[in-house]
């Protein structure tokens, strides 16, 4: 059996204020794996990120990483870590080169290795004209890659990530995708929390899904999405739609959105085509079709709402 | 990590801090040699002549020891508590220490290493302006002794600052120890004269003041004369180093004001 990059069991977190945040959090992510762990915004998962590196204080639970318990070899444990935290969490007078080189030598690395690996980190992060000016000055996006070269820079076997994409536009979102993907290629774990669907959907091999401090969903994004028994649809029309064809496409709950463009279930025993079909009986043409949303945002908004 | 690591990471934390404070020596090293010029003025030069001698020596030469305590003290406190606090204020910098493999005692250690090297420079740069106001004479008992008493000073404020940033929750939380605890140790510690001219049982409340048996064993070190005896001073003070690094180790460890 090869040996899991993060054991996760029974953790719980009460803060000193008395929010209940975890509530006996259980969870596995395999080495090798790139990990998804959704929910919406106070579900735990920065709570839980947190404990796993050693930045939030757990009130019951184990938590072990590549088979170091994070109480009896803490240091162990956080060697094996790189964590892109949730929040800038750098002095914004440093220059990204001393930040990124510093952070090698809280690892232990001598100066003289650290030096060329943040140079290359920063110029594959796309930093590589930001090294010397004030970590200030870059703009978001740059601040997060800043953060991603400096949780490499001591070459972890496993990355956490917490929210890394949000406030980094579209294009930007890409690339950064890019780069991850290509790390775990490399036999890197990746485990990351995010809001984007889509980028879970697009990375993640398995996910979990976290909702009020306890897991609701766990598995492969495979079978995560079986759990999806319907889909919504939405069809924009040439014409409007009339009150008829909306009858007779009464077992797919159809929704007006507005005059040409209406929302169907289709799922079981109710395909996308017969309901295409029954427009075309009732003189609609079709002009588009579309996934009302990503597929695991239904799911996500199903398994929340249960 | 093992031993290289560990110093690895302790010399980066005290790398940092000591590139820091030469980058911005106007507020790190100016302002101290400022106010010991002021005490010079007043106390050595305007008012000594009215004091005249203190345990038979001129007073300008009795008080330069005192005011470069003074200086080793409130540098040496200033720096970690402002640091620590300020790596957990602003930017939440301190995660990075965090995070890291780096153990308690390491960062308890980078934490005051800046202290110590901020606290011995200002010493020496103190020590140099008095040169010019007791026209270049300086009285040397015992170098060493004067290093070892120096060394213990910072030592011991770094690690009293480092707990006043960690328990600091603003600004005003590293501002006022230093104003309503450390101003008094101070003055009442025989900074600015021999503890034998108070009355018994004042003399008896500065036996727990550290900074009675710092100032005392460094003056030694210049001018040969001590109110007490120095073995039991030095005994003294290394408890108070252990005490102040068991509470260190106890805060670091636990990440109180730093971990939620
Ligand atoms: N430092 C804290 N003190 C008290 N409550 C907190 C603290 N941090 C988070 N919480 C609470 O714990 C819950 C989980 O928060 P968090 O882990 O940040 O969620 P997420 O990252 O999923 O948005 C929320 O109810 C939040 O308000
Ligand atoms: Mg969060």
């Amino acid at each position: 059996m090869t040996q899991a990059a993060l054991v996760i069991d029974n953790l719980k977190k009460i803060y000193a204020s008395g929010t209940e945040a975890l509530k006996g959090v259980s969870l596995t992510v395999p080495a090798g794996d790139f990990f998804g762990l959704l929910g919406p915004n106070g579900a735990g998962k920065t709570t839980v990120l947190g404990i796993v590196t050693g930045l939030v204080n757990k009130t019951a639970g184990t938590v072990s990483v590549f088979g170091c318990d994070i109480d009896k070899e803490p240091e162990k444990a956080k060697a094996h870590i790189g964590l892109v935290g949730q929040e800038i969490n750098f002095n914004p007078f440093e220059k990204p080169f001393d930040i990124v080189v510093n952070q090698a030598g809280y690892y232990g690395i001598p100066r003289s290795v650290a030096i060329p690996r943040a140079k290359k980190l920063l110029v594959d992060l796309g930093l590589g004209d930001k090294m010397t000016q004030k970590a200030m000055t870059l703009s978001g996006g740059m601040k997060r890659r800043l953060m991603i070269a400096r949780a490499l820079v001591h070459q972890p076997r496993f990355l956490i990530l917490d929210e890394p994409t949000a406030g980094v536009d579209v294009e930007l979102r890409r690339g950064m995708w890019e780069y991850l993907r290509a790390l775990t290629k490399e036999g890197l774990t990746i485990l990351l929390t995010t809001h984007y669907l889509e980028e879970a959907e697009q990375l993640c091999r398995h996910i979990a899904i976290i909702n009020k401090g306890q897991i609701i969903s766990n598995g492969s994004m495979k079978d995560i999405l079986k759990k999806l028994k319907s889909e919504t649809i939405s069809i924009d029309l040439t014409q409007p739609v009339t009150s008829n064809a909306l009858d007779a496409l009464r077992a797919y709950g159809p929704k007006k959105v507005d005059d040409t463009t209406i929302e169907i279930e289709i799922g079981a025993g109710r395909g996308l085509h017969d309901a295409i079909m029954i427009l075309d009986q009732h003189h609609l043409a079709v002009q588009s079709v579309r996934n009302k949303s990503g597929k695991l945002e239904e799911v996500f908004v199903k398994l929340i709402n249960e | 990590m093992g031993a290289s690591g560990n110093w690895i990471s302790f010399y980066t934390m005290v790398r940092k801090d000591i590139v820091r404070m030469f980058r911005i020596w106007v507020q790190t090293f100016l302002p101290s040699v400022v106010t010991s010029v002021l005490y010079f003025l007043i106390f050595g030069t305007v008012l000594g002549s009215k004091i005249g001698d203190m345990q038979g020596v001129p007073y300008m030469t009795f008080v330069v020891p005192g005011l470069v305590m003074l200086a080793i003290v409130t540098t040496s406190y200033a720096n970690t508590s402002f640091m620590f606090f300020a790596s957990k204020f602003f930017a939440r910098s301190i995660d990075e220490i965090l995070v890291s493999p780096t153990p308690p005692w390491v960062i308890i250690a980078g934490f005051i290493g800046g202290g110590i090297v901020r606290g011995m420079l200002v010493g020496v740069l103190v020590l140099l302006v008095s040169l010019f106001f007791t026209g270049l004479h300086l009285a040397v008992h015992n170098v060493v002794i004067i290093f070892c008493f120096a060394i213990l000073t910072a030592l011991i404020f770094a690690l009293a600052g480092l707990v006043n940033g960690v328990y600091a929750k603003s600004i005003d939380g590293i501002n006022i120890i230093p104003t309503f605890v450390l101003t008094p140790l101070v003055y009442l510690g025989g900074v600015f004269y021999s503890v034998h001219v108070l009355p018994p049982w004042w003399q008896t409340i500065t036996y727990a003041d550290p900074l009675f048996y710092l100032v005392n064993g460094f003056r030694y070190g210049f001018l040969g004369i001590t109110d007490i005896s120095l073995l039991m001073s030095v005994g003294i003070l290394l408890g108070m180093v252990v005490v102040l690094i068991a509470i260190n180790w106890y805060l670091i460890r636990k990440g109180l004001g730093v971990k939620q």
